[in-house]
């Protein structure tokens, strides 16, 4: 299937879930936070949250700044 | 003073449940490396930095998070780059996700040019936060009407400016920060524009709770050494707030007796 991750188009393996996905892109688990379609998923249903073809997901972490 | 030392401000900061020595927050941005923001860190005693939420680069981890791990420093996720409360409180919700906090720096800016922040939108984005159980703290303009409203929408703390982010013009209306101040039911922390030292003096003189700021040392010529005078500086303010300034006169009084 085909999925955008921050923007960027990626091919994944179908039926993915969140946790597969930032498995399959060697993303760690810990300090990130997940949105699919604009809504945050949290960190309990990573597991049980299947990402659909054309998802938009998006990843996001701290950085520096304020 | 009884069973403290003259020398030491009393009290800790309460910002909801979260309590702090420290009265400097610290901002991460600006800094040139994590070694020159570890050793600033380090310097000013701080015990709650900021960090904003962007997209993970793909592959690697984060540096400023495993940084302030290693330093037992408390992180206060912003919603810097916000321009409506419906973005500010995904960034916030991301934030928590993320990071495993409640605590929240509320901002939502007007527009590129001043930073200033959008009344309306951030009270409105407040409500919502502090409904969902965030422990928020405001940035907010120095008006003393916002700040009340900030509160009542459930705001743990209100963060004036002193001036616009980045141009270190220090407390441009000291009377605003005051009034802010006598009616809080809150911390008020001083937040933006902070230039050097004696600008968190006079913002914890004024009776602030705390000082927040970042470019006023990271972009400093010694990052390390300004963030020990901002520290001296708040300490200063806080212990001279407590002790009791003595009141302004226009006529000389003599300090020696008569003859």
């Amino acid at each position: 299937m085909s999925i955008q991750v921050n923007g960027e188009a990626r091919e994944l393996p179908e039926d993915n879930t969140i946790t597969g996905v930032l498995a399959a892109l060697d993303v760690p688990e810990q300090g990130v936070a997940v949105a699919v379609d604009g809504v945050v998923v949290r960190r309990a249903e990573w597991q049980s949250t299947v990402v659909g073809d054309g998802a938009q997901v998006e990843i996001l972490t701290a950085v520096q700044g304020g | 003073m009884t069973g403290e030392a003259a020398g030491e401000p009393t009290g800790m900061l309460a910002i909801g449940e979260h309590k702090f020595t420290s009265r400097l927050v610290i901002g991460t941005g600006g800094a040139a490396s994590l070694d020159v923001l570890e050793r600033a860190l380090t310097a000013s005693g701080t015990e709650l930095t900021t960090v904003a939420m962007r997209r993970a680069d793909l592959g690697s981890g984060s540096g400023v998070l495993d940084l302030l791990r290693r330093l037992g420093i408390a992180v206060l996720p912003n919603t810097a780059g916000c321009r409506t409360a419906a973005e500010a409180v995904l960034t916030a919700q991301l934030a928590r996700e993320a990071l495993g906090t409640d605590l929240i720096k509320l901002e939502v800016h007007a527009d590129d040019r001043t930073l200033l922040p959008d009344p309306i939108e951030t009270v409105d984005a407040a409500q919502q936060l502090a409904d969902e159980g965030f422990t928020v703290l405001a940035y907010t303009n120095d008006d003393p009407v916002t700040a009340l409203r900030l509160e009542e929408a459930g705001c743990a703390a209100v963060m004036p400016l002193g001036s616009p982010i980045g141009t270190g013009l220090g407390i441009r209306n000291p009377h605003n920060i005051e009034l802010i101040v006598a009616r809080a039911g809150v911390p008020v922390i001083l937040d933006a524009g902070i230039g050097t030292a004696s600008d968190a003096t006079l913002a914890m003189e004024l009776g602030c709770d705390a000082v927040l700021l970042s470019t006023a040392v990271t972009r400093a010529q010694d990052p390390e050494r300004m963030a020990a005078a901002m520290r001296a500086g708040v300490t200063a303010g806080r212990l001279a707030r407590e002790a009791g300034r003595i009141p302004q006169r226009f006529w000389a009084q003599a300090s020696s007796p008569p003859r």
